[in-house]
C-alpha cells in the first residue's frame, strides 16, 4: 500500500519519482493545495471505492499515515 | 427515502435566458495570479460565465425566459394555475418574488404562486413540486421558474467561489400528457452540513449590520463579508461524491431502469471535476453526459434546464428522450429525476 500511495502522490502532485517519502508531511509540499486535495480524494475513491471522511483525512499527516489508514479501511 | 412516482405528467416546454455580459475567467485575474486562475479553470472546466448588470434581478431573467416559453408555444396564460419561483436571490426579502412575477406575466389572480428557497438542488425539488401540483385534477398548467444572480451573492475576492458562479433564468412548463411517461423523483436533505454553503449574515439569526458588511480576510487569503456566500469546497466535494452517486443509483433502481436506457445524464453543473468523477463512477459513456458549465458556469438551480436548452435545443422535439437529472448543493440537499422528454419543446436560448 505504501508504494501505491507514494506513486499516487507523485502522479497527482506532478512530483519527480523518488521525491515522495513515507515520513513526508504531504501538506508541506509546494504543490499541495485544495485542488490537490480533490484529486487525492477522488483517486482514492476511484481505486479503493471509498471516500475518506474529511476528519479522518485531516488525521493523516504523513504519506505513511495515509497508507496505513487505507490499509485499515479500504477494501 | 422520499420518492415520488408519476404517470401521465411531463415537462412540455423549457426556455432559458442568460445575461449578455460575458466574463472570461482567464481574464479574471484581479485577485489571483494568472497561473492560479488557469489551474482552477482546468479543474472546474468553467471558462466563461454571464453576469447580470446592476438593474437585472433573477426575476427579470425568469420573466424573459417565461415570455419566450409562453410565446413560442402559444400558451393560453389563463391555463397557468400555479407559478413556482425557485431562487436564493429574490427581489426582496418580502414579499415573495413569485407574486410580482404573477402580475408581470399577466397571469390570472386565481393563480397559486409561491417561492422555494433552494440552490443547486432546486430544479429537482422544483420539478417534484410542479409534478405533484400538475397531477391534481383541478390544475391545468404549472409554470416553474428557476432564477439566480449568484454573481451578486459571492465575493469577487474569494478563492473558493469567485470563478464558479454565473447568472441565468429558466422557465419550465409541467402538465398532464397523453403518454404514460413514468417519472420518479427523489429528494434528500442533511442539515448537519448547513455550514458548508452558507451566507452567515443578513438573515434573522445575524441581522444585517455594519459588522456583517465588514470585509474580512480568511485563512486562505480570501476576502469576503458575512453577507457574501461562503463554501467549504472540500466538505461539499466529499458530500457530493458520496451521497449523490448513491442517490442516483437508488433512484434508477426505484424507476426500474438502468444507464443503458438513459439517453442523457444532466447533472447540476457544479464543476467538471465533480461531474466527471460521478460519470466515471457509473461508467457512463462520455457522450451521454451533458455540460454547459464551460460557457455559463455554475448557475445554481438553473444549470440543468440551461444545459438542456443550450446543449439539446430543438433536437429532442418529438423524440422519446429519457433523462436522468441530478441536483445537489446548499442545505445540504440533493435529488434525482428520471423522466422522459417525449412531449417537450425546447426554445432557443435567449439573452437579456
Amino acid at each position: 500500500m505504501l508504494e501505491t500511495v507514494i506513486t499516487m502522490m507523485e502522479e497527482l502532485l506532478e512530483r519527480d519519482a523518488g521525491t515522495v517519502k513515507p515520513e513526508d508531511e504531504f501538506r508541506e509540499y509546494e504543490e499541495w493545495d485544495s485542488l490537490a486535495y480533490l484529486s487525492v480524494i477522488a483517486k482514492i475513491d476511484e481505486d479503493f471505492g471509498m471516500v475518506v471522511p474529511l476528519d479522518d483525512f485531516r488525521q493523516c499527516r504523513t504519506v505513511r499515515a495515509l497508507s496505513e489508514y487505507l490499509d485499515k479501511h479500504a477494501g | 427515502m422520499a420518492y415520488l412516482h408519476f404517470k401521465n405528467v411531463g415537462i412540455t416546454g423549457i426556455a432559458a435566458v442568460v445575461p449578455k455580459k460575458i466574463i472570461k475567467n482567464s481574464e479574471y485575474t484581479h485577485f489571483m495570479s494568472a497561473e492560479e486562475v488557469a489551474s482552477i479553470i482546468k479543474m472546474t472546466g468553467i471558462a466563461e460565465r454571464r453576469f447580470a448588470d446592476d438593474q437585472t434581478c433573477s426575476s427579470d431573467l425568469c420573466l424573459a425566459a417565461a415570455e419566450r416559453l409562453l410565446n413560442d408555444n402559444k400558451i393560453d396564460r389563463t391555463e397557468i394555475d400555479i407559478l413556482i419561483f425557485v431562487s436564493q436571490t429574490p427581489d426582496y426579502r418580502t414579499p415573495p418574488t413569485s407574486m410580482l412575477l404573477q402580475d408581470k406575466l399577466n397571469l390570472a389572480k386565481s393563480t397559486g404562486a409561491f417561492d422555494i428557497n433552494l440552490g443547486c438542488s432546486g430544479y429537482v425539488y422544483g420539478l417534484a413540486t410542479a409534478f405533484l401540483m400538475a397531477s391534481q385534477p383541478g390544475i391545468r398548467k404549472v409554470l416553474l421558474l428557476n432564477g439566480e444572480t449568484k454573481s451578486k451573492a459571492y465575493s469577487t475576492k474569494d478563492k473558493s467561489t469567485s470563478l464558479l458562479f454565473g447568472d441565468a433564468g429558466a422557465a419550465t412548463l409541467v402538465e398532464k400528457i397523453d403518454n404514460e411517461n413514468p417519472t420518479v423523483i427523489s429528494m434528500n436533505s442533511d442539515g448537519s452540513g448547513y455550514e458548508h454553503i452558507l451566507m452567515p449574515g443578513g438573515g434573522y439569526r445575524k441581522p444585517s449590520s455594519v459588522e456583517t458588511l465588514l470585509e474580512r480576510q480568511y485563512e486562505d487569503g480570501s476576502i469576503r463579508t458575512e453577507e457574501h456566500g461562503s463554501m467549504n469546497g472540500p466538505a461539499v466535494f466529499n458530500f457530493t461524491i458520496t451521497s449523490v452517486p448513491a442517490d442516483i443509483k437508488a433512484t434508477l433502481a426505484e424507476a426500474s431502469t438502468n444507464w443503458d436506457e438513459i439517453d442523457y445524464f444532466i447533472p447540476h453543473q457544479a464543476n467538471k471535476f465533480i461531474t466527471d468523477h460521478i460519470a466515471k463512477k457509473f461508467k457512463i459513456s462520455p457522450g451521454k453526459v451533458l455540460y454547459s458549465l464551460d460557457k455559463y458556469g455554475n448557475t445554481s438551480s438553473v444549470s440543468i434546464p440551461l444545459t438542456l436548452v443550450s446543449r439539446l435545443g430543438q433536437s429532442i422535439k418529438n423524440k422519446e428522450i429519457k433523462v436522468a437529472l441530478s441536483g445537489f448543493g446548499v442545505g445540504l440537499s440533493w435529488g434525482t429525476v428520471i423522466t422522459s422528454l417525449s412531449h417537450c419543446s425546447v426554445s432557443a436560448l435567449g439573452e437579456l
